[in-house]
């Protein structure tokens, strides 16, 4: 049953082939057998989620649920979830039990949904690999000794290991499409300001976008309809009108304009991955898509740009930090500064330190103008970028990072080796627009994510060209090895 | 663009984070590095460029100034570190 793909399972429980505590037990005994080998989890409540499943039941048998009730969904531990803790991966909030639930929560607990758990993360989701979570590294299903990437690698890995049939992510600059990408899993960013951030723990607030995570774009489809809508009380949130994003999935992709960056295929990228690209762009070409060549001319910017602007916001969102009104507070304080710095000192981790310290500095009198408004400024070009592909077609593919998953511990010393991790992903955060990380292929046992850039609100497109490719390749049916646990085919 | 150990201090004092002083040197340098990364920018022309702070370029939408929270003091303070008779406790700020 764990290998049911979203769409599987809400037809299974249709038809009473297996109840919403069968599949919800099923997934929680994979979790208690194999997570040690992962570590995606952060907190399991099995008897909530049990409880909620029963609900479910309930509410299936009136023949009047909605569509993903009885479906268990992993949620990544930065939505505040009322009365669960919610860590965002840091010291700062081990002890943060929110008394609300973020309104995606809410959602998918209108939805019929099931809280399966709470996935690990990099702390404040910074980071490329999970391995700045205060609750140690998450492993890849794939190969243990590689990173899951980051910084929902906790979501990515659990999905990928079939400990959950889908979860969410957030994607502040390429933390859901690359996890997605290193875990051979299907992972959309909506356009900025599609998913409400109410109770989703800002890290930087133009930039932060929540999406789904699953097998397939059909799964995340179904999953994304359950979250995506205005939020009055986000004021970004978007009003424009959503959509039933599984109606555009089998459109055909005859006459459909697929730009290639020459950017994204320059000599940065790793030439086993390039081949995997090129054989998924040339499905595409064969399901009718047209191959046009288009250029990003400010490319080499964007991680600069990203790295004035993520910081600046970071350093300004994580003031609230104080060892006043929850979370950590550092023991024995002598006085009101001694309070602050301290708390600040132990509950944050290196990295968080660190892009706090940039931001501040370049937010600080006398260096405004020379880098915030400068990267702002920077940021308005990158956009025109894609604005003007976007005259010429109707979709931009490349490969969604410049390799397969690293080594743990080959990055984690040198931040801006990690910082070049995202430097296919980071422009499309920068412009708001939607992407996608696609399974492509393979490089050795490394899975190799192809990714889509679509028109602001044209997730629909997205998926139905992702959806497309599935129905064509098998590469998103594969399974790494290491989940072939000791519940292999009897669970559930 | 260089950057020295006493600006690093400054920084940290503004945002309120403790550094070790034997970890300074390092915290120096980290930053130094990412400081140099981003030197980049400078050599792009901005002229006449509006900078973009939102992808979208939406304003803040407004609501009608009325009150549509309620009072949820006692469930805020349940999580807090130091409370007392409703008020959050620091150490003491005025002798």
């Amino acid at each position: 049953m764990h290998t049911n793909s979203v769409a599987q399972l809400i037809e299974g429980l249709r038809e009473r082939q297996f109840s919403s505590v069968e599949v919800t037990q099923g997934f929680l005994d994979r979790i208690d057998a194999l997570d040690g080998l992962y570590n995606s989890f952060i907190s399991v409540d099995a008897s909530a989620a049990l409880h909620a499943a029963a609900a479910a039941d309930k509410r299936l048998a009136t023949g009047e649920a909605p569509p993903l009730t009885g479906i268990p969904i992993a949620h990544k531990d930065i939505f505040c979830t009322d009365g669960m803790r919610t860590s965002c991966g840091s010291r700062m909030l081990d002890n943060f039990v929110p008394p609300y639930d973020a309104t995606v929560i809410q959602r998918f607990r209108a939805a019929g949904a099931v809280m399966l758990g709470k996935t690990n993360m990099d702390e404040f989701a910074m980071g490329s690999s999970n391995e700045s979570s205060f609750y140690g590294p998450v492993r890849n299903p794939w190969d243990t000794g590689l990173v899951p990437g980051g910084s929902s690698g906790g979501s990515a890995a659990a999905v990928a290991a079939m400990l959950a049939p889908a979860a969410t992510g957030t994607d502040t600059g390429g933390s859901i499409r690359q996890p997605a990408a290193f875990c051979g899993i299907t992972g959309l960013k909506p356009t900025y300001g599609r998913v409400s951030r109410l109770g989703m723990v800002a890290f930087a607030s133009s930039l932060d976008q929540a999406g789904p995570m699953a097998h397939s774009a059909q799964d995340c489809a179904l999953l994304l309809n359950a979250m995506a809508g205005h939020d009055p009380l986000d004021s970004t949130s978007s009003c424009t009108d959503t959509e039933d994003y599984c109606n555009a999935l089998d459109n055909n992709l005859q006459g459909l304009r697929i730009g290639l960056p020459d950017e994204y295929f320059g000599d940065g990228l790793d030439s086993a991955t390039g081949e995997c690209i090129n054989g998924a762009l040339r499905e595409l070409e064969a399901l009718g898509a047209t191959l046009v060549q288009v250029s990003l001319p400010h490319s080499a910017l964007t991680v600069p740009a990203y790295y004035i602007i993520a910081p600046a916001e970071a350093s300004t969102n994580l003031s609230r930090y104080d060892g006043v009104r929850y979370g950590y507070r550092c023991p024995d304080p002598v006085d009101l500064h001694d309070l602050y710095t301290r708390t600040r000192e132990q509950g944050f981790g290196d990295e968080v330190k660190r892009r706090i310290l940039v931001g501040t500095y370049a937010l600080s009198a006398g260096y405004y103008d020379a880098y915030y408004k400068k990267a702002q400024q920077v940021r308005r070009l990158i956009k025109q970028d894609f604005m003007n592909c976007f005259e010429q077609v109707d979709i931009i593919a490349g490969p969604t990072t410049p390799g397969p998953a690293f080594a743990l511990g080959a990055k984690s010393d040198d931040p801006i080796a990690m910082y070049l991790e995202d430097v296919y992903t980071l422009a499309v955060n920068l412009a708001g627009l939607p992407g996608m990380s696609v399974p492509a292929g393979l490089v050795g046992d490394k899975p190799v994510g192809l990714q889509l850039i679509g028109r602001h609100f044209d997730e629909s497109r997205l998926l139905n060209v992702a959806h497309r490719f599935q129905q064509a390749t098998d590469w998103h049916l594969r399974r790494p090895e290491s989940a072939a646990g000791p519940l292999t085919g009897g669970a559930a | 663009m260089s950057i020295e150990q006493n600006e690093i201090a400054k920084i940290a004092e503004l945002a309120r984070i403790r550094i070790a002083g034997e970890q300074i040197g390092q915290v120096t340098e980290r930053i130094a590095e990412i400081l140099q990364m981003v030197e980049q920018l400078q050599a792009v022309n901005t002229d006449n460029i509006e900078p973009m702070a939102n992808p979208l370029d939406a304003t803040q939408k407004l609501r009608p100034d009325i009150v549509t929270e309620e009072n949820r003091r006692d469930a805020f303070q349940a999580i807090a570190p130091a409370v007392e008779n409703g008020l959050y406790l620091v150490p003491k700020v005025i002798e």
